[in-house]
C-alpha cells in the first residue's frame, strides 16, 4: 500500500506519525511528576508541588494555543497583549532593522565587488567588526541613541548587515566578465549595466546572504528583546517566564518558531524566483 | 593605406609573461579589411587571434598601435562592432527572445516595445528559430541553438563590423554546417563586414573572400592573406569540385603544418603587412587534371 505513495506523501505520513507519537509520549509523561501524593517533605517545603512549576502537557499548550489564537490582537494593559501583538513588534522592528541593513549593504557590496581597491581598504573592518555577537552593541546603542526601540532596530540592523553585504560583494566581483563584455559591446551605461547585468547576475548569491541575514535577525530579535522589555515577542517569553506560566513560555516558542519558519519560506521563494542554470 | 574601411595600424600586444619579463604577442601588424569583406583570421591556439579580435572589439587596449575603422580611431567597446563570443555569452537568466530584445533594446534605444519584440522574431527565425524555442532560457537550448540565438543578436544590431571568435568551435560537424549556411545567407543579405576566427579550415575556405593566416606566437605575424578565388554562392559540396579547391587548401595546410613555425619567432623590424597571395588555377589553360598534390602556384602581390 505504501510502495504506491510518492516519496512526499510518505515523509508526510512519517512526519504526522512522529509528532503524534511525540507528543503522545510527552503527555504521558507528565502526570508522573504532577503526582503530589509522592513528593517528599522536601520538596513540597521547597516548592516541587507548586502547581505551575511543572512542565505542562501538551494538551495544555494547545489550549493555550487555542485561546490565544483566537484573539491573538487583545490589548489588556502593558503586560498583558495579545500574541499577534507582540508577534507583530518583534516583526516590526525586524523589519525595519533588515531593510535598513539591505539598503547599506547591497549597494556598499555592490561598490565592493566592483573595486578591487574597496574590497581591500573595507574588509578589515568587515573582519573585525563581523564576528561581534549583535548584542554586545546594545549598550553602547542604549547610550549613544538613548533609545531602546531604536535601539532594538539598530541590533538587528548591526547583526543583519554582514552576510548581505560580505554576499553582495562576492556574488559582484564573481560576475564572469563575458556578461559584462556583452553590456559592454552594447554601449550600456554604469547604471544600466549595473541594473540589467550585474544585478541579476549576482541575484542568487544575494538572496543567498539575504536569507541568512534574516535568519540571523529573528534569532536575535528575541534575545534584543528580552534586554529592552516592554513588547515584542521576546519580551513575552521573558514576561511569561517571569510569572512561571511554561505553558505560554512553550506556545510562544513554538510561534517563533512558525514566523521563523514562515520568513525563511518567503526568501526561499525569492531565492527560486531569481535562480538562473548556466 | 588608411583607405581601408577596416585598418589596423602597428598593432603591438605585450602582456606580463608572469616571471617579471614580458611577452610579446605580436609586434608592428598590420592589415586591412575592405567593407561587405567576410575576412577569416587562422592560426594555431595561442598565436593571439584572440586578443587582435578583443582589439577591434575595443574590449581590449593594444600595447601600441591603432584600429581605425571608417576613418575614426576605435577606443573601446561600440555598437558598430557586434561580437559573437566563443562561448555564446547569452545572458543565462533571460529567454532567448530577451536575449535578442537586450540587444535590439540597447540599439534602437526610441522604439516601442512591440517594435523591438517584432524585429527580435525576425532575427530569429532568419537563424531558424521560431515557436515556443524562443521563450526557452538557454540552459535549455541545445549548443547550436544558442549560438544561433547568439548570431540573431548580433545580426539585429546591424552592426558596420561583425567579429565572431570560433562561433562554432563548440558544435558538432552537422549543426556546424546549418548555421554556416544561415550564416552566409545573412550576410549574403546585408553586406555586412565580418572578421572571424576558426580553426576549421573547410570553414574558412567556405565563408571567407580572404583569410589571413598567422604564425605561431610569440612575436607573432599575420604572414599572408590568402584569397579565395572560389567564386559565391558556395555549397559545401560544390566548392569542393572547384578546381582551386584544393590548392588553396594544400597552400594553407602547408602553412599551417610547417611554414608557421618556420616563420615564427623573428623579431621584424618596422610595419609588418601580409603577403597577398592568389591561387587560381582557372586563369591558366584548362588543367585537365588539377592533381591535389602539386604545389600551387602563387603569385604574391605586394600591397
Ligand atoms: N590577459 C593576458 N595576460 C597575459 N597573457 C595573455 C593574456 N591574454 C592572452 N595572453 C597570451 O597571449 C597569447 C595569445 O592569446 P590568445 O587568446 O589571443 O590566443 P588565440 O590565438 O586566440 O588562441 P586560441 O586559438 O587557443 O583561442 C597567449 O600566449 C596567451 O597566453
Ligand atoms: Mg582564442
Amino acid at each position: 500500500m505504501l510502495g504506491t505513495l510518492s516519496v512526499n506523501q510518505r515523509a508526510a505520513i512519517l512526519s504526522i506519525v512522529l509528532l503524534a507519537v511525540g507528543l503522545l509520549v510527552w503527555e504521558a509523561a507528565i502526570p508522573a511528576q504532577k503526582a503530589a501524593e509522592d513528593l517528599t517533605e522536601y520538596e513540597r517545603l521547597t516548592g516541587g508541588g507548586a502547581p505551575k512549576a511543572g512542565i505542562p502537557p501538551p494538551s495544555d499548550v494547545i489550549a493555550k494555543a487555542w485561546e490565544q489564537l483566537s484573539d491573538p490582537f487583545y490589548d489588556a494593559g502593558p503586560n498583558d497583549k495579545g500574541i499577534g501583538i507582540q508577534i507583530g513588534y518583534s516583526l516590526f522592528r525586524v523589519l525595519s532593522g533588515y531593510a535598513a541593513a539591505a539598503l547599506v549593504a547591497i549597494p556598499l557590496g555592490f561598490l565592493i565587488g566592483m573595486s578591487p581597491v574597496a574590497y581591500r581598504a573595507l574588509n578589515p573592518f568587515i573582519q573585525v567588526m563581523r564576528p561581534i555577537s549583535p548584542l554586545a552593541w546594545m549598550p553602547l546603542a542604549l547610550f549613544v541613541i538613548q533609545d531602546s526601540e531604536l535601539s532594538a532596530i539598530f541590533v538587528i540592523f548591526i547583526c543583519s548587515i554582514w552576510p548581505m553585504l560580505l554576499n553582495t560583494a562576492f556574488g559582484v566581483a564573481g560576475v564572469r566578465s563575458d556578461w559584462v563584455n556583452v553590456a559592454r559591446t552594447h554601449e550600456l551605461g554604469h547604471l544600466k549595466t549595473a541594473f540589467t547585468v550585474i544585478l541579476p547576475a549576482a541575484a542568487p548569491t544575494i538572496v543567498t546572504g539575504m536569507r541568512i541575514s534574516i535568519g540571523i535577525a529573528w534569532l536575535v530579535i528575541v534575545a534584543a528583546e528580552m534586554l529592552v522589555g516592554g513588547t515584542g515577542i521576546g519580551y513575552y517569553v521573558w514576561n511569561e517566564w517571569n510569572n512561571l506560566d511554561l505553558t505560554s513560555v512553550i506556545f510562544s516558542i513554538l510561534v517563533i518558531g512558525v514566523v521563523g519558519m514562515l520568513l525563511d519560506a518567503a526568501f526561499a521563494a525569492l531565492q527560486r524566483g531569481v535562480a538562473y542554470v548556466e | 593605406m588608411s583607405k581601408h574601411f577596416l585598418s589596423i595600424e602597428n598593432l603591438t600586444q605585450r602582456f606580463p609573461d608572469g616571471q617579471g619579463g614580458t611577452l610579446t604577442v605580436f609586434e608592428n601588424a598590420c592589415f586591412g579589411v575592405e567593407k561587405g569583406e567576410f575576412v577569416v583570421i587562422l592560426g594555431h591556439s595561442g598565436c593571439g587571434k584572440s586578443t587582435i579580435m578583443n582589439i577591434l572589439a575595443g574590449l581590449a587596449e593594444p600595447t601600441e598601435g591603432v584600429v581605425k575603422m571608417d576613418g575614426f580611431e576605435v577606443s573601446g567597446p561600440s555598437l558598430d562592432r557586434g561580437v559573437v563570443f566563443q562561448n555564446y555569452s547569452l545572458l543565462p537568466w533571460l529567454s532567448a527572445l530577451s536575449n535578442v530584445t537586450f540587444g535590439v533594446r540597447a540599439r534602437y534605444r526610441d522604439w516601442t516595445k512591440a517594435r523591438v519584440i517584432e524585429e527580435s522574431k525576425t532575427y530569429l527565425s532568419m537563424v531558424g528559430l521560431e515557436g515556443d524555442v524562443i521563450h526557452r532560457k538557454p540552459s535549455q537550448l541545445s549548443g547550436g541553438m544558442r549560438q544561433r540565438v547568439s548570431i540573431a543578436r548580433a545580426f539585429a544590431n546591424h552592426p558596420k563590423l561583425l567579429l565572431l571568435d570560433e562561433p562554432f568551435g563548440a558544435l558538432d560537424a552537422l549543426t556546424r554546417g546549418t548555421i554556416q549556411d544561415e550564416l552566409l545567407k545573412i550576410w549574403g543579405g546585408t553586406e555586412q563586414t565580418v572578421f572571424m576566427i576558426t580553426h576549421d579550415i573547410d570553414e574558412a575556405i567556405l565563408l571567407a573572400d580572404r583569410i589571413l593566416l598567422m604564425t605561431n606566437g610569440p612575436f607573432a605575424r599575420v604572414a599572408e592573406s590568402v584569397e579565395i578565388t572560389i567564386p559565391r554562392p558556395r555549397t559545401r559540396t560544390g566548392i569542393v569540385d572547384h578546381p582551386n579547391y584544393y590548392a588553396i587548401r594544400n597552400h594553407l595546410v602547408h602553412f599551417l603544418g610547417e611554414r608557421s613555425k618556420a616563420l615564427s619567432g623573428q623579431k621584424a623590424e618596422g610595419p609588418q603587412r601580409p603577403e597577398t597571395v592568389r591561387i587560381d588555377r582557372t586563369e591558366r589553360a584548362v588543367d585537365p587534371d588539377p592533381a591535389p598534390a602539386d604545389t600551387p602556384r602563387l603569385r604574391a602581390v605586394n600591397t
